[in-house]
Order: structure tokens, then sequence, then C-alpha cells
């Protein structure tokens, strides 16, 4: 296979090699990738808030909102990230089933996924899920309602700011309202292979 | 002289279908325009400097892919270097059989729709599976995309219903919610049976080897959290020099493909999970194709590389929004494709040579491109090329009598006497090549002189 590198590398040389000088490398300052307009208001939660209601997410700020939405939409089986399941057990009644484990054999029987997330970006109403927070990839995907727990202090102002902050994770997910399609019709239609309920809960 | 194969596909279409096909891509440009503007007053800068970044970074691969390399190996990705199509999906088969895989979920990547991954594993009996909504349609209607962004633009829900129902996949129904869910269903089985799932890179990152993905849809991200195995196809253009770049092309990319500001899922891939992560691929591979792109690099026509793939100018394109994709006879259509798909071609240009001529060079393809791609600069620079290697003429009347005409004053007033007969001539009379170029178009009746009688007067008036 080396071959064939060496012999690539060498067509581009060549390809490259009559250009008379090369475009330079532009510096550019992170303002300008900002929509300033959106920025200039509140604070980030209140932005956030705005912004993930646009994409048709929700944040809730507190956890007996989030046990009610999930009660009346009727998701009573789902999957917890084990760490978070000692501080979200009280506020759950017994109509509810929570595993911590999620079975890859079934995975239509989990109707929510509860899992931590890194953070968030306010000026698009983004969460932020990763290797190192998020417990399970498949807990926090496949079921029809994903509840992303996050602390207040972890959403980022800017995707710029997000950018910049992206750290040494090997799979960082952006997720920006619930998975859909506009591929029939130009119809939108969500929940496609992802959830179709993306909700953030925000903690102090 | 026959009529060209672009107004021959514009021709053809079914009203329903063009009018949707214009219909959606006017809504999308327009949502598009409005969003850029409303958040950024200088939207324009952003396309120029995003443009900039993307040149130099092609006039660069010498040293940017070397760079990219190292990284992707420290961060535990395997590379691998494709010439061609046929090695591109050698390659990607390889690793399935050292795997002893037998299934793969394959996201929408535009770069395996020019290798035909999908037809060359199937043949070599390997199950491949495309995962984005639009690419199922298309795959199980052995059909091709007509839009980067929107595969079945030219379809119409009737035509899905029937195609699921033919498939097994449910009695007859054409809501496109009833269609979504089944297939949501239908792939979900399918992501948990595969052991690869591949897709594309919308970009790389040479200072930190992150691989970055969009979807709306969630399939690239469903197969790499049900996957053991991940592999990219990866065009060699795709390299950003920093991840700082990514906080701009990610803001222009979901503006200009779907007029949202950013795409539901950005995923940054940055080597196989982590160890304390139950799932994911543990094994990860980059293959970086070439496929034509060398060449290209190599031509006047390099600019062409900095294309993202947003779909932007097809949605603008007054020719695309006549014709539809099919009408480009390649993968990519619309006037990124006019540019890029006879230059992919090869030997086989001359095929493709009418492409860069169906266009107006209105402009309005480079003005609403993220990366400000000179696009009418280059079907000149291509129509130029076709001349150059005498290639066919086809879709462009005869202009060697006009030249003679243009160059003789007294052969000029000449016919400009005599060509009000050409009002009053039976359509028999006229010559075949001038009949069929009107099939499609009406002439103005004549007024040869006019101007030139105004002229004198104007003239005469002025010393009186």
């Amino acid at each position: 296979m080396n071959g064939t590198r060496e012999q690539f590398l060498r067509r581009v040389n060549a390809a490259l090699a009559l250009l008379p000088k090369r475009a330079p490398l532009p510096q550019w300052d992170d303002e300008l990738a900002v929509a300033r307009k959106l920025m200039e208001q509140r604070d980030t939660l209140e932005l956030f808030i705005e912004r993930i209601n646009l994409v048709h997410g929700l944040a809730l700020t507190d956890v007996p909102a989030m046990v009610e939405h999930l009660r009346k939409g009727k998701f009573l089986h789902g999957y917890c990230d084990p760490v978070l399941l000692p501080q979200l057990r009280e506020h759950f009644g017994p109509d509810f089933i929570l595993e911590t484990e999620f079975d890859r054999t079934r995975p239509d029987d989990y109707a929510f996924g509860i899992t931590r997330a890194a953070g968030a970006i306010a000026e698009t109403g983004t969460i932020i899920l990763d290797d190192t927070t998020t417990s399970r990839r498949l807990g926090a995907l496949a079921p029809w309602v994903h509840v992303a727990v996050f602390p207040r202090a972890s959403i980022h102002r800017t995707v710029v700011d997000a950018v910049a902050n992206l750290g040494g994770d090997p799979n960082i997910i952006w997720a920006t309202g619930p998975s859909k399609t506009a591929d029939i019709e130009g119809i939108l239609i969500e929940g496609v292979h992802g959830p179709g309920e993306q909700i953030a809960l925000v903690l102090d | 002289m026959k009529l060209s194969a672009i107004d021959g596909f514009a021709h053809d279409l079914r009203p329903e279908t063009k009018e949707s096909v214009y219909k959606s891509t006017k809504k999308t440009h327009e949502a598009r325009t409005k969003l850029l503007f409303d958040h950024f007053p200088n939207a324009n800068r952003l396309r120029e400097l995003a443009g900039e970044i993307k040149q130099h970074v092609i006039e660069n691969l010498d040293t940017y892919l070397p760079k990219v390399e190292e990284k992707l190996k420290a961060n535990g990705v395997q590379v691998h270097w494709a010439a061609t199509a046929e090695e591109a999906n050698q390659a990607v088969l390889d690793i399935m059989r050292r795997r002893q895989a037998t299934k793969m979920v394959k996201a929408k990547t535009m770069v395996s729709e020019e290798t035909e991954l999908a037809h060359f594993l199937e043949k070599n009996g390997v199950e491949c599976l495309e995962t984005d909504l639009g690419e199922f349609i298309v795959q199980i209607d052995h059909d091709h995309p007509s839009h980067i962004v929107r595969p079945i633009i030219h379809k119409s829900r009737r035509e899905v219903a029937v195609s699921f129902e033919k498939n097994g996949l449910g009695a007859y129904n054409d809501e496109p919610e009833v269609i979504t869910r089944r297939a949501r269903q239908f792939l979900r089985g399918k992501y948990f049976e595969a052991d690869v799932g591949l897709t594309g890179a919308n970009f790389i990152v040479a200072e930190s080897g992150r691989l970055v993905l969009v979807t709306n849809e969630g399939n690239s991200r469903f197969s790499l959290a049900a996957t053991r195995c991940h592999i990219a196809m990866v065009g060699i253009e795709k390299i950003l020099p920093r991840d700082q770049d990514l906080g701009l092309l990610l803001n222009l990319l979901a503006r200009s493909a779907t007029a949202q500001q950013l795409t539901v899922y950005t995923e940054f891939i940055k080597g196989p999970r982590s160890p304390q992560q139950p799932d994911g691929p543990d094994e990860m591979h980059v293959i970086f194709v070439d496929n034509g792109r060398i060449d290209v690099l190599a031509s006047e026509c390099r600019d062409i590389l900095r294309c993202i793939r947003c779909g932007a100018c097809l949605n603008v394109c007054p020719v695309y929004r006549q014709a539809s994709g099919h009408a480009y006879r390649s993968v990519y259509p619309g006037p990124v494709g006019a540019v890029l798909s006879p230059l992919l071609a090869k030997e086989k240009f001359p095929e493709l040579a009418d492409l860069p001529k169906a266009s107006s060079l209105c402009g309005a393809c480079q003005e609403v491109c993220p990366v400000n791609i000179p696009i009418p600069d280059l079907l000149l620079r291509l129509r130029d090329k076709n001349k150059r290697e005498h290639g066919p003429s086809a879709g462009t009347p005869p202009m060697g009598a006009w030249s003679l005409l243009a160059s003789q004053p007294a052969a000029w007033k000449a016919a400009l006497l005599m060509g009000g007969a050409i009002n009053f001539a039976p359509r028999a009379l006229v010559p075949a090549p001038v009949r069929a170029w009107q099939d499609h178009r009406t002439l103005p009746p004549w007024r040869g002189g006019a101007f030139r009688k105004w002229m004198r007067e104007h003239e005469a008036g002025k010393k009186s």
C-alpha cells in the first residue's frame, strides 16, 4: 500500500509545482461568525431557551416538570444514566420503569433516554454530547425522547465559543433540535433515525 | 442539429416535477438568503473569507495531506489512499473481508456516489444499505439522486408510496409521516445487524485530525452508535486548516444548504470510541480519494475544489430549476456539476462538454456560493477547453455565417435588407438546423435595419 501513498502524494506535488504562488492562509476574528443581533439580548440561559424552542426542542429547568412531561406523553419506560439515577429516582412514580442498562436486542422498549450532556450552545439552541459525559451513545439516540441533563454553567454563548472549547473527546455530537427530514415533497417530519423529541434539562 | 441534451431533459420533464423542483428550490433559496443576511450584515465577507481559506487549502494540499495523515494516525485512525474509484471501493471491500463482515449501513456521501460503492459491494456479496431516507428510496427504486442535498426532489409522495408497497414496507400509504416511520423501523433493525458503518466527511481538520459530519436525520450518528467499525471515504479537498475554521464553515454550510443555523447533528469524530464508552466503533478508517481530483488540481479550474456540497447553486440556478438534476447525467448536477462533472469524467469529457454551455452566465451561482467559487469564469474556461480540444458543439447554432457577415459591412447591410423575408418564409424553407433550434424558441419579428434608420434620422436632426 505504501507505493500507492507515495505515488498519490507525488502526483499532488506535481499538480501544484507549476503554481507561481500559493494563496495565503487568512487570519480571522471569531466575532465575524457570530450572529450578533441574537447575542445582544439578556442572559445565556434565556437565549438558549428561546433558540431551542425555535428548532422544536424543549428546555426545562426542574426535574418534576420533566417527569410530568414524560407522563403526559405516556413515555413510561426508559433508560437512565446510572450516575443520574440516585438524584432523579425520587421524582419518578411507580408508573415508570427505569433501566440503567441499554439492551440493544430490544431497543423499542425504551420510550425515553436520560443522559448527561457536556453542555449546550445558546446561539443555536444546541445540546453537546460526548463519550466522556454521555453514558451510552445508544441510550441518548435510540429512544423517541432524549432528555439531556447539564448544568447551567456549561452553556456556551456562541458556536465559535463552543468550537474553541471542543477538547479531545473522540465523539462530540451537537444536537440542534429533534432528528428531521424534508426529503418527501419538502414536508418537515421529525423523528427519522434519532429522537423525535429533544429535551434539555438545565440544572443549577 | 439535434436538440442539446439538457434541453431535451427539460422538454421531457413532467410538468408536476418541473413545478415541484422550481417551487422547492426557490423556497429554499429565499429562506437561505433571509437567514444569512438577517444574522450577518456582512454575509458576503464570510463567503469570501471561507473561499480564501479553502483556496489556501487546495493550493497547499501537498503539505496538508501528510499533515492530516499524521494527526489521524496519532488519533488511532488507519489511513488509506485511493487513486481511482476502483481502488477506493476495493479498499472498503478489503476491510470488510478482513473483518469477515457481510453487512454495511451507509450514510449519504457524494464521493461514494462517484465510485458507485453500493453496486460494487452488492456485486461482491456485501449488503450495503443506504440509510439517508432520500438515498434509501433512490436505492430501492434503482434510481439516481437528482440533487446534492435533496436526492428525491424529483419524486412525488405517491411514487414513494408505490415503491414502499412494492418492496414489502407496508400497504400503500402516501403520508410522508407514515413513510418516514416505516423507514425508521426498517432501518433500525439494519443498524443493529451491520458490522460496519460507512460515511463521507464534510470537513476534516488538519491541526486536530477531527472528521466532521453533518446530517439532519441522524443516520450517520446511528451507524456510529450501533456498529463496530467506521469507514470514511473522503475526497482530498475536504481539509480545513484549523478547528477555528469550523466555526465559520459550519455556520455557512447549514444556512446555504437548508436555511438552518446549524444542521441538526454535527458530529466531531476523532478516532475510535473512548474505552469507557460501550457503544460505537473500536476501529476507524479514512480512505482519501483522488478519482480525478488531482487532475482538476493541476488544471486552471482548480477553484471548483473549494466546493462544500451545499447545493445552494442548484437552488438558485434558472437552468437547474427548469431541467432538474438528471439532465446533468452525472453525480453532480447544477452549476457545480456543470464544472465538476466534465472534469471528473476525464477522457469522457466530450460526452459532458455541453454542460458548461447550458448557462446564461448570469452569475447567481457565484453570488450564493458559501466559498465564493467563480463558477461563471470556470464555465467559460471549460467552453474554451472544449473548443481547443475540438469537442462537440451540440447546443449552439453554427456561428460561421454570422462571423462572415459581421466582418463585411456591405454583406451585413444587404443581409439586413433581405432579412425581412424570414417573417414570411414558410417553415419548410427554413434550414433544418435553425428549424430544430426554433422548436423551443420563438424569434421576434424581423426588424433589421431599424436602428440604422433611427441613427441616420437622429444625426440629421442634431445637425439642423
